[in-house]
């Protein structure tokens, strides 16, 4: 990597009292050193900060604070310097600007930490927890990312692994030493219930992750219901601004309008949807096509019912869809008179009014506890949480499961040990830390034979 | 004097290449110190094992001789691992430690174009790179075109019993002085390497009455693929297992100092797959007892040789040890265990057609490389005299790949990442096993031995005879139904079968995993014969598991396609690791697939070597 780039590593809008802009290249020293007062600093030691100003020509931009970090120790492995210039996007944006124009070039999103990783500072986990964490949208997502790093998942992973590896090289150990009758014989018996054990675990891991990816990415919620009960209210009570535009004309929302708002540390995505019911007017028509599927992909669905109307054959259509799957119903505009009927549904009912703001707590709260998120935020947020490493924990559970179904028939051991294996690798590739000779290091550790 | 080609040292290594090179047509010299101790078993009774048994069938696939010696040297022969599935089965014989020798001795006097010369190799004839003959210890020099090292444990051995060090081969034989320091000054790397062999006692001090006998199979089986049984089940011998116990722990604890190894007598590194019974208690503190088993080593002479007993105890506590066990209390030790110290090269020094990357035309095969075993030195010295063939024939050398053998799995394991203690083949270092299987070995390699010219057109027409009759017995099996008759359903009920349908054929039947080609004996007659019944019903049976192994070895032949110009100089490649650029460097991979194979070379350096290759080859992808 022979480039020197640089980036502002403070969040983009430059809110906080202090900005860093940050450089990694064998040039870094030198470029910062053409635009900095202190002289000291192009020849000062590793891992020192320095005081001075940033200039452009002779006009004084900032003062500022320089670290320097010398390679290797650094987090790229390469020189690294970081500017602590004060808040504000415009001094940030002028010292980058000044950096270019002395010889760095812009870093691409994630290449400082593509960097580390390719100068083998990092393992594949924990850059993608980095990613993550530049990425975090919330709180409870940078504790999710920030727990990637500190190894937490990977010792999760490792326990199930060194469990698998115990298995296995007990089963290779049977079959490499097959005279060795002392060492526990592996059977069809004993291999069920350990198997059972790391499938329990790994589902729970899966389980949670899937949950922990909802705290990164968000809740997606549908708001769905016939025409002009209320929905694009709904949206702008939740959100607090008018992003939907609320008419009293029926068919008004034609396309989807969405918001997120931060509940308890968890993103919830609101997608207003086109009122659903059968229309002739080709715009609508488009809009409720692509609300049926917007309810499709959603986590959860709120079915917005008007208090002051009687229950529609539509209402009792979009009723039955609700109750087949994770939904709460809202009942608007409870401040007028009460024709709807008595419900009959498992859902949880939630009356309210977006008018009088009445309910809409309730129903935050109600979606969150309909994810058991809740409680999350205090919990030790050890998951997988990118969709890769998901998916090979998942293709690993279900390899687990696989070998024990087969293991009800009459398949040999050395077929089983294949799935197993696999799935043991799996798990490896998600920590990036499999290598081929494990097994056999395991073998030997473990059990004692030969001549 | 000139030969084609020369072979040092006449063990396991050495028959195989001697044999094939002779076989090939290439006029061939074998040199061994001492030719009574060709073919000799210097350490344990048996050929074969579990992994080993099948590079046997590999060697015999390929046209090497162990296995049909082995056939007609044993005195008892069994399946290991039965019960525990198609992939893990492996024959092992007792073979005969006086007939194996003397039979391998008969077979390579008859061999056409071989010479055997009784003597010891000191130096190489070098000339630029490029070796041109072998220097002996009087002196004289004699010429070939390609020489072939398989020098076994003889180059600088040292025997170690307790503090005892005697510069000594195997038994007391000489060994070689000065070749592993030429060797060292022509530029390899030399490695010190530790293995060991355990007591021999005398049978009539044995009683044998507080043991628990082990049998050979009553089945009938052979390594070779073209040859029937020579032995009778009812001859066959009998092996015994016997324990240590509390005395023989306390024996060894309170000794410990005075073993070699743990006397740090010991420079050499030790294989950990057969630690010697001090190392084992150690190791393993919680264990009670350790199993030893009793083998008779011959049937010409009445020693036995004492399985997992290995030590370099100083021989008054061995008295003491062996004596602690039942069975043995009277027991004569007519040979003392002792470990044994030499020189290896280091492997990563050899490329895959196991001709050396420091010296042309020079090969190297068993022990020398840094392996353990009879069978991992006959599978190279196989590999070793087929490739200096062909290079003598200006063709391409015979690499096997992983997913072809277990000798492949074998080498690119030596040359990928080097060995720090004996390397011995286990069935969990193949990660393809399922179909490196015993029974499929001539399917495997025939058509490749053929192709190399290294079996006769015998040997290929058996194999062409094979793979017809599986064809057939495909078709008979798909085209046979067995109907649901009243009395059929009884045989499934009977045998607590769930009873099928309708009427199915034997093919699909033979997919259920409790459907065995036996069991539909029972009700239909069946013409094929054992060894095609036994191969479609474990492709039938497990067509599931072997597509998916395929799936496997495709993903690996992509990465093994993409193949690294030799002339690749690493320090261009940029933002490569230093550690993995200093393997590189090194080992100097011949594939993509086997740089990703080396320890220390990461998925990210991969990635940079193969957007390297593209970039100046205009190759990956």
């Amino acid at each position: 990597m022979d480039t020197t780039i640089a980036a502002i590593s403070t969040n983009s809008l430059g809110v906080g009292a202090i900005n860093i802009v940050r450089l990694s290249g064998p040039e870094s020293i030198a470029i910062v050193s053409k635009i900095f007062t202190n002289k000291k600093f192009s020849t000062a030691k590793s891992h020192t900060i320095h005081y001075g100003y940033i200039k452009d020509n002779d006009t004084i931009i900032d003062e500022v604070l320089v670290t320097l970090m010398r390679a290797p120790k650094t987090y790229t492995m390469e020189d690294v310097v970081e500017i602590n210039c004060h808040g504000g996007s415009i001094t940030a944006n002028k010292i980058l600007e000044l950096l270019y124009t002395n010889g760095a070039v812009p870093a691409e999103p994630g290449e400082f930490t593509k960097r580390a990783f390719l100068n083998g500072r990092i393992n594949l986990l924990e850059a993608e927890s980095v990613e993550d964490l530049l990425e975090a949208k919330n709180e409870n997502a940078r504790k999710l990312a920030l727990n990637g790093i500190s190894g937490k998942t990977t010792k999760l992973i490792q326990d199930l692994r060194e469990k698998m590896v115990s298995l296995l090289a007990n089963i290779e150990v049977n079959i490499d030493y097959p005279e060795y009758i002392d060492e526990l014989q592996i059977t069809k018996e004993n291999i069920t219930p350990v198997l059972t054990e790391i499938k329990n675990s790994l589902q729970k891991i899966v389980e949670e992750s899937e949950n922990g990816k909802k705290i990164k990415e968000g809740i997606n919620i549908a708001i769905i219901g016939r025409p002009n009960v209320g929905k694009s209210s709904l949206l702008n009570a939740l959100l607090e601004e008018d992003k939907a535009i609320v008419t009293d004309i029926s068919g008004t929302t034609r396309d989807i309008v969405e918001g997120t708002i931060q509940y308890k540390g968890i993103n919830l995505n609101f997608i207003d949807t086109a009122g659903i019911r059968e229309t002739e007017d080709i715009v609508e028509k488009i809009g409720v096509e692509k609300s049926k599927k917007i309810q499709e992909s959603s986590d959860i669905t709120i079915l917005v019912l008007n208090n002051n109307e009687l229950l529609t054959e539509e209402d009792k259509e979009l009723l039955k869809k609700v109750e087949q799957e994770k939904g709460v119903i809202f009942i608007n505009k409870i401040d007028l008179t009460s024709k709807l009927p008595e419900l009959k549904t498992t859902k949880k009912i939630i009356k309210g009014s977006t008018i009088k703001n009445v309910g809409l707590e309730e129903l935050k709260e109600e979606i969150l506890s309909e994810f058991s998120l809740e409680d999350m935020s205090y919990k030790d947020l050890t998951y997988l949480f990118n969709t890769r490493q998901i998916s090979l924990a998942k293709q690993a559970l279900q390899n687990i499961n696989h070998v024990i179904e087969e293991n009800k028939k009459d398949i040999p051991v050395d077929m089983l040990a294949i799935e197993i294996r696999e799935s043991w690798e799996y798990l490896g590739q998600i920590i990036g830390e499999a290598y081929e000779d494990e097994l056999v290091d395991n073998i030997f550790k473990r059990f004692c034979l030969g001549k | 004097m000139k030969y084609e080609i020369i072979v040092v040292g006449g063990g396991h290594a050495g028959i195989e290449a001697s044999h094939i090179a002779a076989f090939k047509g290439h006029k061939t010299l074998l040199i061994t110190m001492n030719k009574k101790n060709i073919g000799d078993m210097p350490c344990n009774p048996s050929i074969g094992g579990t992994a080993k048994g099948i590079i046997v069938r590999e060697i015999d696939a390929l046209g090497g001789i162990m296995g049909r010696i082995a056939d007609i040297s044993h005195f008892q022969i069994k399946m290991l691992n039965n019960s525990k599935g198609p992939a893990v089965r492996s024959l092992r014989a007792q073979a005969d430690k006086t007939t194996y020798p003397k039979n391998m001795q008969n077979e390579l006097e008859n061999t056409p174009n071989l010479s055997i010369l009784e003597s010891t190799v000191e130096d190489l004839i070098i000339d630029g790179e490029t070796v041109k003959g072998v220097i002996l210890a009087n002196g004289e020099k004699i010429y070939a075109d390609a020489v072939i090292l398989t020098t076994g444990t003889y180059l600088k051995a040292n025997i170690l019993i307790g503090a005892e060090n005697t510069p000594s081969g195997p038994h007391g034989e000489a060994r070689s002085n000065h070749l592993s320091d030429n060797l060292k000054k022509y530029g390899f790397t030399i490695q010190r390497l530790k293995t060991g062999t355990p007591q021999r006692i005398k049978a009539s001090s044995i009683d044998f009455s507080k043991m628990t006998p082990e049998y050979g199979d009553d089945t009938y089986w052979t390594f070779s693929f073209d040859n029937p049984p020579a032995y009778k089940i009812n001859e066959q011998q009998k092996c015994y297992l016997i324990y240590t116990n509390e005395n023989t722990h306390k024996i060894i604890l309170d000794n410990l100092d005075k073993s070699a190894m743990y006397g740090g007598y010991v420079t050499g590194v030790g294989p950990r797959y057969c630690p010697s019974i001090e190392d084992k208690l150690v190791r393993f503190k919680d264990k009670e007892r350790h199993q030893l088993f009793l083998e008779p080593e011959s049937l010409y002479y009445d020693e036995w040789y004492l399985q997992g007993f290995s030590t370099s105890m100083p021989r008054d506590i061995q008295e003491r040890m062996v004596h602690s066990l039942s069975g043995l209390e009277n027991a004569v030790i007519s040979k003392y265990a002792y470990a044994i110290e030499y020189d290896a090269i280091d492997p990563l020094q050899i490329m895959p057609s196991l001709e050396t990357k420091v010296i042309k035309n020079l090969f190297t095969a068993g022990q020398i490389n840094g392996t353990s075993g009879y069978e991992e030195a006959a599978g190279q010295g196989l590999i070793a005299g087929i490739n200096a063939s062909l290079k003598l024939e200006k063709k391409e050398p015979l690499i096997l790949k992983r997913n072809d053998a277990y000798i492949g799995v074998l080498i690119d394991d030596l040359v990928t990442k080097g060995t720090a203690e004996p390397y011995r083949m286990l069935t969990s270092r193949a990660e393809f096993r399922l179909i490196l299987r015993h029974d499929n070995a001539d399917l495997r390699l025939r058509e490749y031995a053929h192709k190399v010219g290294s079996i006769t057109n015998k040997q290929y027409q058996n194999y062409l005879d094979r793979v017809t009759k599986l064809k057939e017995g495909e078709a008979y099996l798909q085209e046979t139904k067995c109907k649901i008759t009243p009395e059929v359903k009884e045989i499934f009920i009977e045998n607590q079968k769930e009873v099928p349908n309708a009427t199915e054929s034997l093919y699909n039947l033979l997919k259920r995993p409790e459907i065995t080609m036996n069991f539909l004996e029972k009700i239909v007659e069946n013409p094929l014969d054992n060894q095609t019944k036994e191969e479609l019903e474990i492709q039938i049976k497990y067509e599931g598991y072997i597509k998916k192994t395929y799936k496997e070895v495709e993903k690996m032949k992509k990465l093994e396609e993409k193949i690294i110009p030799q002339d690749i100089d690493y320090k261009k490649v940029k933002n490569l690791a230093s550690e993995a650029r200093q393997k590189l460097e090194k080992i100097r991979p011949i594939s993509v697939g086997q740089a990703a194979r080396i320890s220390g070379v990461n998925p990210s350096d991969i990635a940079i070597l193969s957007v390297y290759l593209k970039k100046e080859y205009g190759k990956d992808e």
